[in-house]
């Protein structure tokens, strides 16, 4: 099942062109673009690994376009997202975060119910790619 | 099977649509003299539309190498030209932002093993849709100390001219003779430059030319015997050592202005016009110590 954490997650893959496009939109608004990579696809795993640093002061996308690819070369299995960070006083957040690849077999995820005190059941989601190891994961 | 009828192509509108006209009156109007850089920008221009008008018939349009080289004496108008060339590239629809990432060695080259890289390429991913300037180019390369890591700098600028061409125009500036020596030991890197111009000298008129140009930037002007005041001394100066053509000119020019505020300052009382603030006389000028045999200060 296609995980759908971040924008565009609903449409089908973006292509290199859609996604220079959007980086472009995001430097043209002066927004600082960094590169995350992850094998975990929990929703609430929201500390991605950094790829290299966040990428402030650029004005084209061939730089970030030259570290995404960098980054699928190395980590080709792994969910790669895009954020764009919007430092204007007031938002100093993330304006835009979308997924740029993700592995070829995505298992999804698992209801797990604990039953606690007094019988009450909590939920809780499990992802099935997390049985394995880390990095052994797809 | 004869060739379908050819309907005449029309490269004069489609000049005169472009921006490629002003942009090339500005040149010529802005900077005086550099005929070789004002050839060869005229002929990146012709080349532009050119390529626009095969793309309009749907012949291949390759974009063509850019990177340049500037080699010349102090003074010449290298910087300078380096600092417009971006801008000019940009109006031609050359590169895709027009900026301009002027850098030296310092801020290519690491100080321990692994830094350089990073650094680097931080710097082209800065200068990437635009223009790099790489001032004093030379000094990337440091053959007698087996420990520096210039060489490293070099290779992965070697390996984006070559790959990222449509992204990246480098251009290397310097002085000619240490320039010369720069390519034959990186014979990699001369080859990928397409453009190696060189800046002459100036003629006398030309660099009298830059000084009034200059002045009426500043909003001075010389009066008439302070114009001839002025020609003398650029024939004077240029005999001098340490002749460094515009950048000599720019420092006379402000001498004279710091004589002329003396003067202005020491007849305080007098009644002042806005003229008079705006004009250099022929004192500012002679007084100079030029004029009597000795060096410029």
């Amino acid at each position: 099942m296609r995980i759908t954490q971040g924008t565009f997650s609903f449409l089908p893959d973006l292509t290199d062109a859609e996604i220079e496009a959007q980086v472009e939109y995001c430097l043209s608004n002066g927004w600082a673009v960094s590169v995350e990579y992850t094998d975990d696809p929990h929703p609430r795993n929201s500390y991605w690994e950094m790829f290299g640093r966040p990428m402030f002061d650029l004005k084209d996308a061939a730089g970030v376009m030259a570290e995404i690819r960098g980054c699928r070369d190395t980590f080709a299995s792994h969910y790669i997202k895009v954020n764009a960070f919007d430092a204007a006083r007031g938002v100093e957040s993330l304006r835009l975060s979308f997924i740029v690849n993700r592995p070829e077999n995505e298992p999804g995820f698992s209801l797990a119910r604990e039953e606690g005190k007094g019988r009450r059941v909590r939920y809780t989601t499990r992802a099935y790619a997390a049985d394995k190891p880390e990095g052994a994961r797809y | 099977m004869s060739a379908p009828e050819q309907p005449p192509l029309d490269l004069d509108t489609l000049y005169r649509d472009s921006r490629v006209a002003e942009t090339l009156e500005a040149l010529d109007r802005e900077l005086i003299g550099l005929k070789p850089v004002k050839t060869r920008v005229h002929e990146i221009a012709a080349l532009l539309l050119v390529e626009r008008l095969r793309q309009t018939v749907g012949l291949e349009a390759s974009a063509p190498s850019l990177h340049m080289s500037f080699t010349g004496n102090p003074g010449t108008g290298k910087t300078t030209v380096a600092l417009r060339m971006a801008s000019i590239l940009h109006s031609l629809g050359y590169v895709r932002k027009g900026h301009l990432v002027a850098v030296t060695r310092d801020d290519l080259v690491g100080q321990y093993i692994g830094h350089t890289a990073p650094k680097t390429r931080e710097v082209l991913k800065k200068a990437m849709g635009g223009v790099l300037f790489i001032d004093e180019a030379y000094y990337l390369y440091r053959p007698e100390n087996e420990r520096d890591y210039g060489q490293e700098a070099i290779e992965i600028l070697l390996q984006v001219m070559e790959k990222e061409r449509e992204d990246l125009v480098v251009i290397l500036a310097g002085y000619k003779d240490r320039m010369e020596r720069f390519f034959q030991s990186n014979l990699g890197l001369s080859s990928r430059i397409a453009h190696h111009i060189d800046f002459p000298d100036y003629s006398d008129e030309e660099l009298f030319a830059i000084a009034q140009l200059m002045l009426q930037n500043m909003q001075y002007r010389l009066s008439e015997e302070a114009a001839t005041g002025l020609r003398e001394y650029i024939a004077l100066r240029r005999t001098q050592p340490h002749f460094a053509n515009a950048r000599s000119v720019r420092n006379a020019l402000d001498r004279a202005r710091l004589r002329q505020a003396k003067r202005l300052f020491e007849a305080r009382g007098a009644p002042l016009t806005r003229d008079a603030l705006m004009t250099v006389g022929a004192d500012d000028i002679r007084s100079s110590r030029v004029f009597g045999g000795g060096i410029a200060q």
